[in-house]
């Protein structure tokens, strides 16, 4: 249990996906101009990389391993997860008409998402078991809402403020994502 | 020949992935903590860039259009494990340095970018080629900024003091490196004056009437454009998305 936890924190707030890792760049600086919509990516992040870690954690233990083709986990996973977030699309779609509605326009940006792949490959070189796995994508994942929300907050603010012409857009963004990176330096010595 | 020479040129300056099209931010920001990780990183990407370009553009007639993204990431993967292989096979060190970001190298949007929007419909000589200049394009942008981030975080370049260190307890003035550079909060800080002085010079550019190739990416916030979003097939859709989404921003 303890383990878990470990797991769980340095995930989300010590190893953040975005700020130290550099995973999930694109939507943490595309899908960031407003809380709202940060919030709402964040969610599907949560939901699709939790349940991408489960599925590719139990294909790398009950296919992969035991036939002896791990070294096919990269072609594997990137086709899988492909599938997969077209595949909960649809069934949220038809089945939950309500999330889908909250959380449905950001969910093919999500497979442009380095990070899913990104945490698939990481559980198998940490060798985690499946509930680790689950674990550690959650926790990937709160991290990302976590950075992604403070972000936005951040970026109305910005808004009104005066920035040197060069620096005006992503440059200005990026100087905020250093900042809160050292900010987040900050928690290394947690664990 | 020509048509060679206008190729390398087109990838290494003109629409230099890095500085111009700014692709492929994520390894950019990760892996140039030094120059020789730079180099590695972008070599690698590069023989990637060229055997994949190759063979999706002796496969264009074979592949159909409407599975033709998964066909790509496919043959991109393949080439990245085999990458990925050799380079643990033979420079362990680099393998260590670039751990998880060799087999990111798929998701990395120059490669399936050039596949699709050259490779696929061109022939094999000019495609080689294309890869080669953009992968070499990269390698430069690499280099560059792992450079910059090693001389200000360490002193160093490759590896080399050339900025003498400064020593309190010997009372010898000298440089004091600021570490911050070679951390991760140090990458953002590096990409965010290279992006400022790249409107810069895109502003000075388009006043003389020769404006450069506009962003593409994740920087001029544009996810879907990295082609993984269509990797169904349903390019139009998740751009119908995005649409919606930037409606939403407004």
């Amino acid at each position: 249990m303890k383990e878990l936890i470990l797991i769980l924190v340095a995930s989300a707030i010590v190893n953040n996906v975005v700020l130290s890792q550099f995973l999930g760049l694109c939507p943490f600086l595309g899908v960031s101009k407003k809380v709202e919509t940060a919030a709402g990516m964040g969610g599907a992040v949560i939901f699709v990389l939790t349940i991408s870690s489960f599925v590719t954690s139990v294909i790398y233990r009950f296919i992969l391993e035991p036939t002896g083709f791990s070294y096919l986990q990269t072609i594997v996973f990137i086709l899988v997860i492909a599938a997969l977030v077209q595949f909960v699309e649809m069934f949220l779609k038809k089945q939950v008409p309500a999330l889908y509605q909250s959380l449905g326009v950001y969910l093919p940006l999500i497979t442009t998402n380095c990070a899913v792949l990104g945490i698939a490959l990481k559980n198998v070189t940490n060798s985690y078991n499946i509930l680790q796995s689950v674990i550690n994508g959650l926790g990937t994942a709160i991290g990302f809402t976590i950075a992604i929300v403070i972000m936005a907050g951040i970026r109305e603010k910005i808004e009104y403020n005066d920035i040197p012409a060069p620096f005006k857009g992503s440059a200005i963004v990026l100087v905020t994502a250093g900042l809160m990176a050292i900010a987040f330096f900050g928690f290394s010595g947690v664990i | 020949m020509n048509k060679i020479v206008e190729r390398l040129q087109n990838g290494i300056i003109k629409e230099n992935p890095t500085f111009v099209l700014m692709l492929g931010m994520c390894p950019t920001l990760a892996v140039t903590t030094s120059a020789i990780n730079g180099v590695g990183m972008g070599l690698s990407t590069t023989v990637v860039l060229v055997m994949s370009n190759m063979l999706i553009s002796m496969l264009r007639n074979i592949i159909p259009d409407r599975v033709r993204v998964p066909a790509f990431i496919v043959v991109v993967a393949s080439f990245v494990t085999i990458i990925q292989f050799l380079v643990q096979g033979f420079l362990p060190s680099l393998y260590s340095a670039l751990g998880i970001y060799i087999p990111l190298i798929v998701v990395n949007c120059i490669i399936l970018g050039r596949a699709e929007s050259y490779a696929s419909k061109n022939p094999v000589v000019p495609s080689i080629f294309d890869g080669l200049g953009m992968g070499l394009g990269f390698t430069l942008g690499l280099t560059l900024i792992g450079i910059v981030r090693e001389v200000i975080g360490a002193g160093q370049i490759f590896g080399f003091q050339i900025l003498p260190l400064a020593d309190a307890a010997a009372e010898k003035a000298g440089y004091t490196p600021v570490t911050i550079f070679v951390l991760a909060p140090g990458a953002f800080f590096v990409l965010a004056v290279l992006v400022a002085v790249m409107n810069v010079l895109r502003k000075k550019a388009e006043e003389k009437g020769r404006p450069l190739p506009a962003a593409q990416g994740c920087l001029a916030g544009d996810c879907a454009s990295c082609n993984m979003g269509s990797c169904t097939g349903k390019s139009a859709a998740v751009n119908e998305v995005s649409g919606d989404t930037a409606e939403k921003k407004e």
